[in-house]
């Protein structure tokens, strides 16, 4: 009985959303209903997720509830899909926010609502499928299918200039990603698979022809898409515009899973299948994390939108995951995957707040606000303490993460830790001033001062993303017990394990 | 020797006939259609005619399976039924029917009342399987000019618009230019290798040092070729024709002479392994590529837009052609097909959309009329969106898998840079026809734009289409066999390649 549940949770958890997308297609136009629905569908998909981590094997690296069944026969494609402890846990942060995202839509959203959860269903099923496929082609079939949904959701459901910001979205992540495209079909006409397995053993074992020629650009191709998706300095520009276009729901995927799929990506596919091209661009790959997160929390402390705001301090923490990532320490990726997570879950709700604020005054500038807190007083204590999480306060899920990447960075090169360091104390300068501005001193414009405070679902959103918030900065353990082995095996040259099986 | 095993066949048998039922059917089914039209009621004629032509259609279809079955050489070994020409015949055939589909409401709007419209496309799509299944040079040409005169005269079919006329027009003269440059081409072959015959033509090339009369020919048949599927630097044409031509006569003439033309060039590169081919097509689809989507991306017509688009889409095509080693011919080939297919499925949907929305004197045709769609009739619009999302290239559509299956094709013979400019385009590419998405979901309307009531027919092509698109992007597996089956049909068998070399004529195709 478990067994067969082990064997068909990884496309149950995966293709739940896309079934309720497609029954939503045949729903009467009663918003009511069509909500309802897509919150029992996501939250189905939570609780089906929930097996991933109860049943897995800690302390075991290689993938886990592996299904792998022919697709197609020649090219030869597989519906190969799996886990690991890195994969786990972005599987389970999507399925997390995404039930947060309908919640916190349900008022916000008023026209065409409808599309609207179609378009988040659907997008559930790709962002699941990038973290679980392990056969590249059906990779980058799920990394493509991500792009129309989000696009949409910026496009018809955002803001003033959503056209504008969702065409620049698309097109800097398509124009990427065809280079990685080119990469996967290059490997695929000299290895004659698309399995990530056999690509990887066969590259670690020196059996594809030309590949020293070629692996620099491979490295390049793969590379250029995920850091457009980090997006990493000097590739973030598409980044603020969708974020303050795009409707809440989209800017807590976006910043909370989508450029995800970017760190994971490089972790993945940039270290797991060019791990030797990965060492040799680590210095400069490094370098731009490092402007990205000092420019990033610059630019943020200047920004008089809260959204924009929130944005450039996304840039600021996602080059504290590459940083980690190529850092090649233990602890770095260890760290890296923990900022992830924990970025994932406190800007999620960064931007759960800054769009609860939009409902009431439609409007995210900075200067429109002050002295909320005497409004807004449940809603101003929220704020502070996800804005304490985001900042890195011990004991809350952002100091982990970083520490260990700073760590990490300071192992490789002091110089890397100490310029990194910085970022830290520069996040708490943009992000304690903005609270400040918004929250305290006498309410300076008239309006703000019926202004009502977080309500039913709002609250039903944003309370589990600050319990997780804790949670995660009290016991990590909990979530690295699982990352520690799986990071262990991408740091272990796959080179040394080839030649152990070889040589025994 | 040749002429002796000619003569032995010259009298047609009864499997002769069988192995061009399709055409058969056809032209009886388009004679059928001018007969009765004079006998029916004027106001009744369209919806008799068209269902009379669909109903041939469907029978040709049918019969293509009776057809596969008795595969082999026909009429003095002219034509030849192998999985090769199956595959086209029936991509062809299936396009026309769809077409007919999508036609029947358009021209009660647009108030033509002919009845040789049917019996034109009918006529046509004779001339295309023709080609799908002709291994004769002469025979091919032949195919080539019933389909193209037929298509000239449906280019300017709405004749009280000038733009229509203009169209049929331009596209007579430039295309009867193009088809002498093909028969010219032919002629100089004949003159090289004393044969019309692909097979022989193929043998003489491998064991005799290639000529000059033999590039000049390939090169000449390769412009007639180039212009049919629109491919650059031969496609200036295919814009204003595009444009002024009815809505569903562009969705056929854009898929169904196309993939008889590249059944055609697929012969001619490689069962006939044509010399210095190489830089030709590797320019043309180049050039192909960048032109038509540079060219797309400033259009404000939807027509006009799709027109270039498939410039575009022919240079992916050509990707495929461009294999150079023999091993990887298969690997093009089998390519080239499937992305035919898929192109067919996409753009014959985008058209029938087109043409539906298009109303009364094709008036809303331009982007702008296009605003506030995805409101205004979320089905039109969603379906529109599917056929554009597959054009990009977006997973789930058959579009997506072809440029893949194309791209993978290529990179397995070398073809990095051709590759490279491959992709970077389709990236390109997307910008338009996101254009579209955007202007149906994203902007208001600003004026009133009537949408009719979707007809029956028009909602059957459109599933048609939709299910073909997302089944050649889903589940392509059985699509792929095939057409790697027909491949494997289409090149000369390994051991008679080399065999050429010491006995010639001991080597020809015996099924």
């Amino acid at each position: 009985m478990m067994s067969g549940l082990d064997s068909a949770i990884l496309t149950l958890v995966t293709f739940v959303p896309l079934a309720g997308a497609l029954l939503l297609v045949l729903f009467p136009r009663r918003d009511r209903d069509i909500r309802i629905f897509s919150l029992v569908v996501t939250l189905l998909t939570f609780v089906l997720s929930l097996h991933l981590p109860v049943h897995f094997h800690r302390g075991q690296a290689g993938f886990q509830f592996e299904i792998n069944t022919q697709w197609i026969s020649s090219p030869n494609i597989h519906y190969h899909m799996g886990i690991d402890g890195i994969s786990m846990w972005l599987v389970v942060l999507t399925t997390f926010l995404t039930p947060l995202c309908v919640l916190i839509s349900w008022k916000s959203v008023h026209e065409r609502v409808k599309e609207f959860f179609i378009l988040l269903l659907i997008m559930e099923t790709a962002l699941i499928g990038v973290f679980m496929a392990l056969d590249l082609f059906l990779f980058y079939f799920f990394w493509e299918a991500t792009l129309i949904p989000m696009a949409l959701l910026i496009g018809v459901f955002g803001h003033e200039r959503k056209v504008y910001a969702a065409v620049k979205f698309f097109m800097y992540t398509m124009i990427a990603s065809v280079f990685m495209l080119a990469a996967i079909l290059w490997l695929y006409a000299h290895t004659h698979s698309f399995d990530f397995v056999t690509i990887r053993d066969q590259i670690a074992s020196g059996a594809v022809p030309n590949f020293p020629a070629a692996a620099q650009w491979l490295f390049l191709g793969f590379f250029i898409a995920f850091a457009v998706k980090v997006p990493l300095f000097p590739f973030h520009t598409w980044l603020p515009d969708a974020h303050v276009e795009a409707p809440t729901a989209g800017s807590v995927l976006l910043a909370g899973v989508l450029l995800k799929m970017g760190t994971y990506g490089m972790l993945r596919f940039n270290l797991g299948l060019f791990p030797a091209q990965a060492r040799q661009n680590a210095s400069w790959i490094m370098v731009l994390a490092l402007i990205g997160i000092i420019y990033g929390a610059l630019v943020a402390m200047v920004q008089p939108n809260m959204k924009k705001l929130i944005a450039y301090s996304s840039v600021s923490h996602l080059g504290f995951v590459v940083l980690g990532i190529f850092s090649f320490t233990q602890s770095g990726l260890n760290g890296a995957m923990f900022v992830m997570l924990a970025h994932g879950v406190s800007t999620g709700a960064l931007f759960m707040l800054a769009g609860i604020l939009h409902e009431r005054r439609h409007t995210y500038e900075i200067s429109e606000f002050g002295g909320l807190a005497s409004p807004m007083p449940v809603y101003a204590s929220l704020y502070l303490f996800i804005v304490l999480a985001s900042v890195g306060l011990p004991l809350l899920n952002g100091f982990i993460g970083e520490f260990l990447v700073l760590n990490g960075a300071f192992q490789d090169k002091p110089i890397y830790g100490i310029l990194g360091a910085t970022g830290v104390i520069w996040s708490a300068c943009y992000l304690l001033w903005m609270f400040q501005r918004v929250f305290y001193g006498k309410v300076t414009h008239p309006v703000n001062e019926g202004l009502a405070d977080i309500a039913g679902f709002e609250k039903a959103a944003v309370w589990p993303c600050a319990v997780a918030a804790l949670v995660m900065g009290v016991a990590p353990i909990l979530w690295l017990a699982a990352i520690d082995p799986a990071v262990q095996s991408v740091l272990t040259p796959a080179a040394q394990v080839f030649g152990k099986v070889v040589g025994q | 020797m040749t002429i002796a095993l000619q003569q032995a066949q010259v009298i047609p048998q009864a499997a002769d006939y069988i192995r061009i039922l399709p055409e058969l059917i056809l032209s009886l089914f388009g004679i059928a259609v001018m007969l009765i039209d004079p006998v029916v009621d004027e106001e009744k004629s369209q919806k008799t005619l068209g269902i009379l032509a669909f109903v041939g259609t469907v029978v040709a279809l049918i019969s293509t399976w009776y057809m596969g079955a008795n595969p082999g050489l026909a009429f003095s070994r002219t034509i030849r039924i192998d999985s090769f020409s199956i595959f086209f015949t029936f991509l062809v055939i299936a396009i026309a029917a769809v077409v007919i589909l999508s036609s029947f409401e358009y021209m009660a709007v647009q108030r033509i009342r002919a009845g040789e419209y049917y019996a034109l496309i009918l006529f046509g799509v004779v001339g295309m399987v023709l080609m799908a299944s002709a291994i004769e040079l002469v025979m091919i040409f032949i195919g080539l000019e019933i389909s193209s005169i037929s298509t000239y005269i449906l280019a300017g079919f709405r004749r009280n618009d000038a733009a229509s006329s203009e169209s049929s027009l331009k596209y007579f003269l430039l295309g009867s230019f193009a088809t002498a440059f093909f028969l010219y081409g032919v002629a100089l072959m004949f003159g090289a290798t004393g044969s019309t015959n692909i097979d022989t033509i193929a043998q003489r090339l491998q064991s005799e040092p290639v000529g000059l009369l033999a590039y000049a020919a390939m090169a000449l048949m390769f412009v007639g070729l180039g212009f049919k599927v629109a491919a650059a630097p031969f496609h200036v044409w295919t814009p204003d024709v595009y444009e002024g031509a009815p809505a569903p006569v562009v969705g056929f003439m854009s898929t169904a002479p196309k993939a008889a033309a590249f059944a055609v060039l697929l012969r001619v590169v490689f069962a006939i392994n044509a010399p210095g081919r190489f830089w030709f097509l590797w320019v043309a689809a180049a050039l192909s590529m960048t032109l038509g989507n540079i060219g797309a991306l400033v259009q404000t017509n939807v027509k006009r837009l799709l027109a270039y688009s498939s410039i575009a889409h022919a240079g992916y095509v050509l990707v495929a052609f461009a294999m150079t080693s023999q091993e990887t011919f298969a690997n093009g080939i089998s390519a080239a097909m499937f992305y035919t297919a898929a192109y067919a499925a996409m753009n014959v949907g985008a058209f029938a959309v087109v043409s539906h929305f298009a109303n009364a004197g094709e008036r809303y045709v331009t982007l702008e009329d296009y605003e506030g769609l995805g409101r205004s009739s979320p089905f039109l619009a969603a379906t529109l969106t599917i056929f554009l999302l597959s054009l990009i290239g977006i997973p789930v559509t058959g579009g997506f898998f072809a440029k893949f299956y194309v791209f993978s094709a290529a990179l397995r013979a070398n073809l990095i840079w051709l590759t490279l400019i491959g992709v970077v385009n389709s990236a390109i590419g997307a910008y338009y026809y996101l254009r579209i998405i955007v202007v149906m979901y994203m902007r208001e309307a600003r004026k009133e734009v009537p949408v009719t009531r979707i007809s029956f027919g028009v909602a059957t092509a459109l599933t048609v289409s939709i299910v073909a698109t997302l089944y050649l992007g889903l589940l392509p597996n059985r699509v792929l066999q095939i057409a790697q089956h027909a491949a494997q049909d289409l090149l000369p068998p390994a051991s008679s390649m080399s065999a050429a070399q010491t006995a010639p004529a001991a080597s020809l195709p015996q099924r």
